[in-house]
């Protein structure tokens, strides 16, 4: 850890187990670990190793077994009973940004008007023109009026970011973005969240198969069996 | 940048077939609704002025079946049973009475009317009382007959038309062989009026060879107590009495069942718009799970999910209302010819009446029944967790 560096994220022995009984399932194993602010951090490790799980947990999607989470200086997580979907919710909206590997835009509506969408339901103070800020930023300006099904899947995947970070998040949550692209548009999109990382100081959390993408971030943590290998 | 309503209407436009068809169902239903609220209105507001129209509030007719007695006294009819004359001047010397007027009611079979012949309808009307109890009766050309016995008529708007008779032809009364000399026409009324041709009394009684009257119309004074006349007219032998409520009563019974049917009707197509609401909504929320889990993710609570899915409720019910009253008002007049062709009654003028407070309070029940539907699939879809949609597990 970098002297004087800010904490963003905090986990403590985070547990999941999912199903009942004896036909229990441990997906996430008393897993630890800090995030500081700026971070670019990339989990990697075959299907069912529990990445997808700690990222879900981290980015407060679901509830652990056991185990605390800090989020920004606030406990989220641990010494208490599980959160509501409305706390998650009202959490989620000021810390995080998402991305997945669907982009799950809105057909009918045009690239800036999905970008804003989340304005639509919440908007932090000092938002006004970070649509245009952001679809210039990504390259996106000259499609602004464009459907969905207008535009290639790596620019779908811009749009997605775009409008996962139009509300200023301190955290942005990726499960395996490029998970739908192919060889080049991968690299475009890693491209952009390794500037996003380095120039904007955005903190990443990114799940990904692909080696080299996992190679663009600052950190790499491996995970198996719902344990962190190196972290 | 852009609204929730901007997203719940972009988001009916994704399956356009099935939104129309939803719509059509709500634009039927509330055309359904509001032309059958306007028929329940409309009806007893035109037979409230057919009875104000005729210009006395009670007759008197010798005894026989009530329907056939109400319905001679709106719509006229053959004299089925006679009176003396002289009943009237009795009647007249009751202190509640402000005048009364002798009618007699004739039909004759016309040969030449229609494809195999018709009825002609005569009214023979006393020519001092008569005029001064309808006073609201305009002429369009002429006027009424000079003279208690002249071999004159006065047509209605509509016979005149039929007959295709001017002031100064003559019309020959069918079976008798009479002419008749058109003296006036009448402006329309939209009455039973309109159908009728007036002779005077004694000139009707001449062709038809009686001295006799049908029907004896009472005017009753402004503050009389008519139950009271009502009861003294009752004790006169082998008479039927009719007065405006009852006749206003008897009517409404014999459309009592057409009203439950046709509000039974209403229900059955509000209904029908109900459970179409209900499937497209809830089909649209099944298909857009992910979409609304993202949603949620960006920040959407389960109230803005709830609000947003009921705004597309609210648009299709709104713009379907609309569209059902606007086709309601441009159809009103084919609703009114379908009405009266199924009615065992129909008074004149509009049967109809869809004005902008039934307008407004049909949309209202459109908007608050689709809202209804739409609570349950707006309630599902607030229910969606991020999570399993993301994982596509639900």
């Amino acid at each position: 850890m970098t002297p004087g560096s800010e904490i963003i994220l905090e986990a403590r022995g985070l547990t999941r187990l999912y199903g009942r009984g004896s036909e229990q399932v441990q997906a996430l194993n008393g897993v630890s670990l800090q995030i500081q602010r700026g971070d670019f951090i990339s989990f990697t490790g075959p299907s069912g190793s529990g990445k997808t799980t700690l990222v879900n947990l981290l980015g407060c999607l679901d509830n652990p077994s056991a185990g605390e989470l800090d989020v920004a200086g606030r406990r989220i997580f641990g010494g208490g009973a599980p959160l509501g979907e409305r706390d998650l919710t009202r959490i989620r909206r000021e810390i995080f940004g998402y991305i997945f590997q669907n982009f799950y835009l809105i057909p009918t509506l045009t690239v800036a008007e999905n970008v804003a969408l989340p304005l639509a339901f919440y908007r932090k103070p000092g938002v006004e023109g970070e649509v245009d800020r952001l679809l210039a930023l990504l390259g996106m300006e000259h499609r602004r009026n464009h459907l969905p099904g207008q535009i290639s899947g790596g620019e779908m995947q811009r749009v997605a970011i775009a409008r996962a970070l139009v509300n200023k998040p301190a955290l942005l949550l990726a499960d395996e973005p490029t998970g739908s692209l192919d060889t080049q548009r991968t690299q475009e999109i890693g491209e952009i969240l390794q500037e996003l990382s380095a120039r904007a100081g955005l903190t990443i959390v990114m799940v990904t198969h692909n080696p080299a993408l996992a190679s663009l971030g600052t950190r790499r943590i491996e995970m198996r069996d719902g344990q962190i290998l190196d972290a | 940048m852009i609204s929730r309503h901007q997203i719940a209407f972009k988001n009916l436009l994704r399956k356009k077939a099935r939104t129309f068809l939803t719509l059509v169902g709500i634009v039927l239903s509330s055309w359904v609704l509001v032309s059958l609220l306007g028929f329940n209105r409309g009806y007893e507001a035109a037979l409230n002025r057919d009875i104000d129209n005729m210009g006395y509030q009670i007759m008197v007719m010798a005894k026989g079946c009530p329907y056939e007695a109400a319905t001679m006294m709106l719509q006229g009819g053959a004299g089925l049973r006679y009176i003396e004359e002289d009943v009237a001047k009795g009647i007249e010397t009751r202190p509640e009475v402000a005048g009364v007027t002798p009618i007699l009611m004739q039909a004759f079979f016309d040969p030449n009317k229609g494809d195999g012949g018709g009825i002609a309808g005569y009214y023979g009307v006393d020519m001092q009382t008569f005029p001064a109890m309808k006073p609201f009766l305009r002429f369009q050309r002429g006027g009424w007959p000079q003279g208690s016995e002249a071999a004159e008529a006065v047509m209605g708007f509509e016979a005149a038309e039929l007959e295709q008779r001017e002031v100064g032809d003559s019309i020959l009364v069918p079976e008798k062989n009479v002419e008749l000399k058109v003296v006036g026409i009448l402006e329309r009324t939209g009455t039973q009026d309109d159908g009728t041709i007036f002779v005077p009394l004694k000139t009707l009684q001449r062709v038809a060879g009686l001295d006799k009257i049908t029907t004896i119309g009472i005017k009753v004074k402004k503050d009389a107590d008519i139950a009271k006349l009502e009861a003294a007219l009752y004790q006169l032998p082998d008479m039927q009495v009719v007065s405006f409520s009852q006749v206003k009563q008897t009517i409404m019974k014999l459309i009592a069942t057409a009203r439950v049917m046709v509000l039974s009707i209403a229900v059955i197509a509000l209904l029908i718009a109900m459970v179409g609401v209900v499937n497209t909504v809830l089909m649209s929320v099944m298909e857009r799970q992910h979409e609304i889990g993202i949603l949620k993710t960006m920040g959407a609570m389960p109230g803005d999910i709830f609000r947003l899915v009921w705004t597309e409720t609210l648009i299709l019910c709104t713009s379907g209302g609309v569209l059902g009253i606007g086709l309601a008002l441009a159809f009103a007049r084919l609703s009114d010819l379908l009405v009266r062709r199924v009615l065992p009654y129909a008074p004149g003028g509009e049967l109809v009446a869809i004005d902008l407070k039934l307008c407004a309070l049909t949309l209202v029940i459109i908007v608050a029944v689709g809202l209804l539907s739409g609570v349950y699939p707006a309630w599902k879809a607030g229910r969606v967790r991020p999570l399993d949609s993301i994982r596509g597990g639900l």
